[in-house]
């Protein structure tokens, strides 16, 4: 045994510093494709930007400079990650063992959902190219030149959307739009998920009066209309990116923090928490220890969820004019300047619909996914 | 009953209260008093003592606590201030557009409801057929779709290129000369559209919920003692199933509201709907906040007594649940 190891073992560990060709020696089809087509996809994105990569590190825009380094970040981490993997699959050999850990049954319920792990692929291309933007759009977004040449162009392999009003690339926009959303989508997520936590464990820790008081709070946020909500804020603060990104997340908070509430609340009553009571566990740790994370995995889908509805709320206000304002590009805006041309130029409506469109379902089908993996028997959308 | 509604409606008090607050200080958070912002851009051309006088016309110059006590005291009796733009006190303004937009909120239910227990109930049925299947995926699809996106979309196939439908608009050019059959006609032409992406999109929600109920039901014993009676599938799934199914959509219907209502807003702006969602994005671009304060209040307003109504169904439908039970929960 210790002898074939110490055989191969270097050579395969040599190889694998290609990402994934270590797995496909070792028979690890399926993983060694995915490494090395991402391998390849980031070294033919590396070779046709070459300039522009260099040029990242003469002192340009700090985006653009994030772009290249993160490239370089994705290839070091996906050969550092086949080669532990590699060393991993053959120090374990036989003895391989199938763990059962609940999270790894979860991972394995989703790996079989297709759709699931589609939506996951495009979600997380989404996020790559927004990303590596700089280094990708043919066309600057904001560049206007002849505008009477270029303007309303068709969709053509010159401008793959087509152009806008001025004369400008849509995909180059549309690229430049998704960063927006994406980015906006994700942070606010985070500010809302991790609000309504904190405030709803709060009130289940303290109970009684405090209780009473901060769930009379939450059911009068949750009385209006989220959006009617967001409208009012966006009306009353002057909206740039953080901003918006601070009022999208700081209106939706309250539908988790009621969630979170009545889960610990009910987890309390339970063994596991006697238990941890009577081994003279303080209250907050066991919050933070026990309850947290054994009402967390709702939440997580919640999550997912919650980043389709603040993109969609986002490029609802960006349309209404309210939100991202234009010459910045975001899907919303961008759809709102194409309804003005329908007529004429139905394609800069289209496309950047098409892309929130293509966004917002690839997320509810990954939350879809991680639902069912995580509890097989959980029924209904939550409105959280 | 009698006593449950009045305890119910007595609760709803503070909620109101809350609302009312919350919409005052907001709008208050922000730097510069309302009418500094209203009149931003023609700073410079306004006499300063005619800008005076209007904050004094609104009570803009009195201490904050004063002026809250008098937003509240006033909306209580009903006066929710004067529009800064179209000169006109607000409570006619929304009395005006509300109808338009209960119109769109009422029908788009019916089509939600219409379509998504219909077809809530037949994938249920026909649990993991390709039916089944293609209603569980397009109901996810379709509830992601945006709804302004679809509505150009929609505009752009069935208004301009094929002319079915008009475009934007309540109602024809010529709506004056048509017979009474003919008006009617007329509107509903125009509500196709608006109705179809308000409605379509919360019937993708209601199909996955009502397939879910059905499927929980079926497997509850009364169904089971049902089937072993030798009652048809037929009756055991229209009279035994349903209608314990149908139960807790009503609680999903009253949570829907605040998400129609907001969905109007965009909607209703794309059709030219005279509405309160538009009436509520004309008062943020136009920073007219007499009027943003009232048609928030008012959505917020509606909400409340549309989870109450669907709450008070709830009671009264359900014999499991007593006045008292709910209470105590």
């Amino acid at each position: 045994m210790r002898e074939r190891n110490s055989d191969n073992h270097s050579s395969v560990l040599r190889l694998s510093l290609i990402p994934g060709l270590g797995h496909l020696v070792l028979g690890e089809r399926r993983r060694g494709v995915h490494l090395l087509a991402f391998a390849m996809i980031c070294v033919l994105i590396l070779t046709s930007t070459w300039e522009r990569f260099l040029e990242a590190f003469q002192g340009s825009a700090i985006d653009h400079w994030i772009a290249s380094l993160f490239l370089v970040a994705c290839l070091l981490s996906l050969s550092t990650f086949s080669v532990r993997d590699v060393r991993r699959l053959v120090t374990l050999g036989d003895e391989r063992v199938q763990s059962k850990s609940p999270l790894r049954i979860a991972l394995r319920r989703f790996q079989a959902n297709r759709l699931a792990v589609w939506s996951l692929y495009v979600i997380g291309a989404l996020y790559f190219i927004a990303i590596l933007t700089p280094l990708l759009t043919p066309y600057d977004p904001s560049a206007i030149e002849d505008v009477l040449e270029t303007r309303y162009l068709a969709p053509s392999t010159a401008h793959l959307f087509g152009t806008d009003e001025f004369g400008r690339d849509l995909f180059s926009r549309a690229m430049y739009g998704a960063r927006v959303s994406l980015s906006i989508g994700l942070l606010a997520m985070l500010i809302a998920k991790l609000v309504g936590t904190t405030y709803g464990s709060i009130a289940a820790y303290f109970g009684g009066v405090v209780d009473n008081v901060l769930m009379r709070i939450v059911d009068v946020i949750i009385a209006f209309p989220t959006f009617f909500l967001m409208l009012m804020l966006v009306g009353v603060f002057e909206a740039n990116l953080v901003v918006l990104v601070l009022i999208l997340g700081l209106t939706s908070w309250p539908g988790t923090a009621r969630f979170i509430r009545g889960e610990i609340l009910s987890l309390k009553e339970q063994e596991f928490t006697e238990s941890a009571r009577a081994i003279g566990l303080p209250a907050h740790l066991i919050i933070v220890r026990h309850l947290i994370p054994s009402a967390l995995s709702p939440v997580l889908v919640s999550a997912a969820l919650a980043v389709a509805g603040m993109i969609g709320a986002e490029a609802g206000l960006s349309f209404l004019g309210l939100g991202i304002r234009p010459p910045t590009p975001s899907w919303g805006n961008m759809v709102s300047a194409g309804s003005d041309a329908l007529l004429v130029a139905w394609w800069v409506a289209f496309f950047p619909g098409a892309l929130l469109t293509i966004t917002l379902i690839a997320f509810s089908l990954f939350a879809d996914g991680i639902r069912d993996a995580l509890d097989p028997k959980a029924l209904m959308q939550r409105f959280v | 009953m009698g006593w449950y509604i009045l305890k119910r409606l007595l609760q709803a008090i503070p909620l109101l209260l809350g609302i009312i607050t919350v919409t005052f200080f907001i709008v208050r958070l922000a730097p510069g008093d309302p009418m500094d912002i209203y009149l931003e851009e023609d700073r410079g051309q306004i006499d300063p003592q005619a800008i005076e006088l209007l904050r004094q016309k609104y009570g803009l110059d009195q201490p904050i606590h004063i002026q809250y006590v008098k937003w509240v005291a006033n909306v209580a009796r009903g006066d929710l201030g004067e529009s800064f733009r179209y000169r006109r006190p607000v409570s006619q303004l929304l009395a005006e557009a509300i109808p338009y937009t209960l119109q769109l909120t009422i029908l788009a239910v019916v089509l939600d409801a219409l379509i998504g227990i219909t077809l809530g109930i037949i994938s249920a049925v026909k649990q993991y057929s390709v039916l089944d299947k293609i209603v569980t995926l397009g109901s996810l699809v379709i509830y992601a779709i945006p709804g302004f996106w679809l509505a150009l979309m929609l505009v752009l196939v069935f208004s301009v290129n094929l002319g079915w439908f008009p475009t934007s608009q309540t109602r024809s050019m010529d709506y004056g000369f048509l017979s009474f059959s003919g008006k009617v006609l007329d509107r509903l032409w125009h509500l196709v559209l608006p109705v179809f992406v308000l409605g379509v999109a919360s019937a993708a929600s209601t199909a996955r919920y009502m397939r879910n109920r059905l499927l929980e039901v079926l497997n509850e014993e009364y169904v089971l003692s049902a089937r072993a009676r030798g009652f048809r599938e037929r009756v055991v799934i229209l009279n035994h199933a349903l209608r314990n199914a149908l139960i807790p959509i009503i609680t999903i219907y009253g949570m829907k509201l605040p998400f129609l209502l907001g969905g109007a807003a965009i909607i209703e702006s794309i059709f030219a709907w005279p509405g309160m969602g538009r009436l509520a994005v004309e008062a943020v671009s136009g920073r007219d906040y007499p009027l943003l304060m009232a048609t928030i209040t008012m959505g917020a307003v509606m909400t409340v007594f549309g989870n109450l109504l669907a709450d008070l169904t709830y009671v009264w439908v359900d014999p499991r649940v007593s006045y008292e039970g709910k209470k105590q929960r």
